[in-house]
């Protein structure tokens, strides 16, 4: 069994399994940064690659790895700050997600960039992963639109790089641009360039109250429309969603029935709320019929948008996660549609789309079809590990940018033993050195 | 100049400037080269006056082709590039060095496209600040962060210095702001990084280009999203008798779930510099000022400008008044607004600093701000974002006496470093560029600096592009890459070896 599969070895500080076997398995659970520090430095100093993991929410997503040993953080716990008048929380890396956002909730507040859970789509339970998975993944929600990613909210960390230093970035205030943003280029890294040990995000009041604004019977294109004129009022809608024909009988356990539902959510004070909602049925009085839910049946109808219920099915059909200009993405699912069987649903006014297909993956079609409907890049978040070993997981980048983003990595982890092979095919020590010297003379 | 040492001059490329010259005006035809000292004068200091240098030579090009021919001529040839885009800079990001070339991008000032539907402005680099909420303003439409040097600095210059402004705290910086950029590597390759998605895919090398102060990257194009613009704006103007009150008031607001538009405070000095040049009605007797703006429809700005009234009074505000008019608004922020001309009326000089700090800190940090004040003999007021713990304290000084100059640099290097150790930042907007270069330690061990030198290490090997900021020291790419291997004294000595 090859450790990408394998069951974390929790409690002991090392498990191993197949005693004898050159391949001898090794998983670390460190409990303090120091403990991190030595164990990346133990790896690069023998060049044993280690596949990074919290709680293994996220690992099926990304090429699968070689990893022959286990770094896993779930031990390295704990809230370390959190000043609700200052906005700033800090936690260690392995920090359930679901116990920070208890305590914001407890104090009024939030991560404003709502950060998704992947894991009912990976069909494992929800609730689970850690904070510093948040940032290694740059999770984000619907609110994205308004409020960003987790790359938008990190204020600093604190690391071990893949060359075993241990070393921190950013800091504890809300406004800084001393010195160059490291803890950015964490987010979405993946855990390939630096293990994170503490992290520092902004956090922001809860809304007072929302509402989502739901007009009926859209087709696609006029869904694009009617969220385009939305978002470009002055009635700050925080969230845009189109869910076509069939979706939304997948979301609010099929409270909403079949038809096609365009979501816009309005959240803040009630006046304002009620005002703003008031704005858009005017704005959008001829579009269709217009619903409206609210409050608790209303965050639960977004977060099973975040969460991209349509598609948790038990099933391993492939998942793409499309990010394209929110007002294009329509033209290209509908040429898609030409192609390929798939289902498809947007967030982000368009601008993201969740694409399940049929079939295989279709990967050259649909990253065809981003080019060709104004650029934008796909992830296949969900596949059987066969097709993420043969299919680029990640988007190709031209070859400038890509050898920019080999360079990156090998100033950061030249050993490659940080989640080798995870984001691309892991190119060995020699030919990444050679990236960092040959590309420029 | 004053005492910062700057990289040493390549003596050979000296020698071969008139060579370079020539080949720059082959490279930039037309009127894109400024060679003579008389010329070259104008471009020889940024907005941090107090640094001068005249560059090597002056290039403006005008095409993306003529910017990688340039940067990719002088790499191949170990010559320095300093990019600059209108200069307005408060570090001195943009300081000329002697073997320099000076690129200015001044000439790229186009608006490229306006996209409605997706919200997006794309420019070329060189269009002011303003420029792009001027291109969509008569429909409804601004770009929110706004420097106050807006009027002048370019979106280029936003980001590479991630500028701020006073709506950031509600609206964000220009990382938060800026959804995809062109630019040119050191070795004259063009990439793109980002578009009109919301998220760039691999790594986040636009997050890093934002705010890397010219090191790492020549930006060529920028698309940022926009925002319609709030209905209606309404501010409070609030006064306190003592810091300490005024800065409880900012934290009860944001502990009651407001963030608002903007949010400034003002401490007495500066209360009073602004009232006797702008005359504002401000109240003189006061010691701390909060202005506090509310945006968004009338019925939620009414509903929040009651909620902070109460919220005023309950700490002690003596004075609370609400802008009944749109002129009313502007009349209160006239005087913040012209704090820095105003403190120029009792001081002939002022050093702005900007500081970040915990806001708990703040009257911790004023008292300690009176304490070196008098320790210096230099007098200092204070505007401060509120919001987001961003100070500025001015210092007053006059350049004209023999080392008041160096006394104000050296008070400005303590508050600094009184900032960073009540658990703030040596800059929260302005930059660290060569000014704050040297307090780098203050903040960052030699493992910190040499995590963000390897980023540079990624984009420009040579250390050409905008040598002498930012980093107090800099180390050789090759001796920074190389290993340390730390094996036989980690913890895990019993794992097996392969």
């Amino acid at each position: 069994m090859s450790s990408f599969l394998a069951p974390l070895g929790r409690g002991a500080e090392r498990s191993e399994a197949e005693r004898g076997d050159t391949h001898t398995m090794t998983t670390f659970t460190p409990a303090t940064a120091a403990d991190i520090l030595s164990a990346v430095q133990w790896a690069a100093a023998e060049e044993a690659p280690l596949e990074i993991v919290g709680h293994g929410s996220k690992r099926a997503i990304g090429r699968p790895q070689q990893a022959e040993h286990t770094l896993d953080l779930s031990k390295l716990t704990g809230v370390t700050l959190y000043e609700p008048a200052e906005l700033v929380l800090s936690a260690r890396a392995g920090t359930p997600l679901a116990e920070i956002e208890k305590l914001l909730a407890d104090n009024g507040q939030r991560f404003d960039f709502e950060p998704m859970d992947y894991g009912p789509l990976l069909g494992q339970v929800p609730g689970r992963g850690t904070i510093g998975g948040v940032l290694a993944a740059n999770l984000a929600g619907p609110r994205r639109l308004k409020a960003g990613a987790a790359r938008d909210h990190i204020l600093g960390i604190h690391a071990v790089s893949g060359r075993g230093e241990a070393f921190k970035s950013g800091g504890r205030v809300v406004k800084n641009v001393t010195g160059y943003d490291l803890s950015k280029a964490m987010a979405g890294s993946w855990g390939t360039l630096a293990v994170a040990t503490d992290v520092t995000f902004k956090v922001l009041p809860a809304a007072e109250t929302e509402t989502t604004l739901i007009v009926r019977g859209l087709l696609d294109d006029n869904a694009a429309a009617a969220m385009s004129i939305a978002m470009g009022s002055s009635a700050e809608v925080s969230s845009a969603a189109h869910l076509p024909e069939r979706m939304a009988a997948r979301v609010l356990d099929g409270k909403l029935g079949g038809d096609p539902a365009t979501l816009l959510r309005v959240e803040g004070f009630g006046p304002s709320v009620a005002y703003r909602l008031g704005q858009l049925r005017q704005m959008l009085g001829n579009a269709g019929p217009l619903e409206e839910v609210a409050e608790d049946a209303s965050r639960a109808l977004w977060r099973d948008v975040r969460d991209v219920r349509p598609f948790v099915d038990g099933s391993d059909k492939p998942v793409w996660r499309v990010s394209m200009p929110p007002a294009n993405a329509h033209h290209m699912v509908l040429a898609l549609r030409m192609q390929a069987a798939c289902d498809a649903f947007y967030d982000w006014q368009g601008g993201l789309v969740w694409l399940s297909m049929e079939g295989e993956p279709e990967a050259d079609l649909l990253r065809g079809l981003i080019r060709q409907f104004g650029g934008g890049h796909a992830t296949l978040v969900r596949a059987t590990p066969a097709w993420r070993a043969s299919v680029a997981v990640f988007e190709p980048q031209p070859a400038a940018l890509a050898a920019l983003s080999a360079r990156l990595k090998a100033e950061f982890d030249p050993k490659a033993i940080l989640n080798p092979g995870r984001m691309v095919h892991s190119p060995d020590s020699a030919s990444l050195a050679a990236a960092t010297e040959g590309a420029m003379p | 100049m004053s005492g910062i040492l700057m990289p040493k001059p390549d003596a050979a490329t000296l020698a071969r400037r008139a060579e370079i010259v020539a080949d720059m005006r082959i490279i930039v035809p037309g009127e894109g080269v400024v060679e003579t000292i008389n010329e070259m004068r104008a471009f020889e200091s940024d907005g941090l006056t107090a640094y001068r240098q005249l560059p090597l030579v002056v290039v403006l090009p005008e095409t993306v082709a003529q910017v990688s021919r340039l940067l990719k001529y002088c790499n191949e040839r170990n010559i320095r590039v300093v990019p600059r885009g209108s200069g307005t800079s408060l570090s001195g990001g943009a300081l000329p060095l002697e073997d320099a070339v000076l690129l200015v991008m001044s000439r790229f000032n186009r608006i490229l496209e306006i996209d409605y539907p997706n919200r997006t402005v794309t420019a070329q680099p060189g269009v002011t600040n303003l420029g792009i909420t001027t291109s969509v303003e008569l429909d409804g439409f601004y770009y929110a962060p706004d420097p106050s040097s807006q009027i002048a600095c370019s979106i280029g210059g936003n980001v590479a210095e991630n500028s701020g402004g006073v709506h950031c705290l509600k609206y964000g910086l220009t990382a938060n702001n800026v959804l995809g950029i062109e630019m040119v590597l050191m070795n004259g390759e063009v990439v793109r990084l980002g578009g009109k998605h919301l998220d760039a895919e691999g790594y986040d090398l636009l997050g890093v280009m934002t705010g890397s102060e010219g090191l790492l990257g020549v930006v060529t194009e920028v698309t940022v999203r926009i925002l319609k613009k709030p209905e209606t704006a309404r501010a409070l103007l609030i006064g306190f008798p003592s810091s300490e009150e005024g800065g409880q008031c900012v934290a009860d607001i944001i502990g009651a779930g407001i963030i608002p538009g903007g949010m400034e405070m003002m401490d007495g000095p500066a209360i009073r510099a602004a009232e006797d040049f702008v005359h504002a009605g401000y109240p003189l007797e006061s010691e701390a000022l909060l202005i506090v703006e509310l945006d968004g429809p009338a019925v939620e700005v009414d509903h929040l400008i009651g909620l902070v009234e109460a919220i005023a009074n309950r700490n002690g505000a003596t004075t609370c008044r609400i802008s009944q008019s749109e002129q009313e608004r502007l009349t209160f922020w006239a005087g913040r607004k012209a704090a820095f001309p105003a403190v120029g009326r009792i001081s002939p000089d002022y050093y702005c600093m900007d500081g970040t700090i915990p806001r708990k800190e703040l009257p911790r940090v004023l008292a300690g701000m009176r304490e070196l004040s008098e320790q210096y003999g230099l007098g200092v007021a204070n505007v401060f974002h509120a919001g987001d713990g961003n100070l500025h304290p001015l210092i007053l000084y006059d350049a004209n006496k023999p080392g008041e100059l160096e006394k104000a640099e050296a008070f400005g290097a303590d508050i600094l470093r009184l900032c960073v150790k009540v658990g703030g930042v040596l800059t929260g907007e302005h930059g660290v560029g060569v000014e704050k270069r040297d307090l780098m330690p203050e903040m960052f061990n030699d493992i910190d600096l040499d995590q963000q030198m390897r980023v540079k290490c990624a984009f420009d090997p040579n250390h050409l592009l905008n040598p002498g900021k930012v980093f107090p020291q800099l180390r050789r790419c090759a001796e920074l890459g190389r290993m340390h291997v730390h094996r036989g004294q980690v913890a895990f000595p019993d794992i097996p070896r392969f």
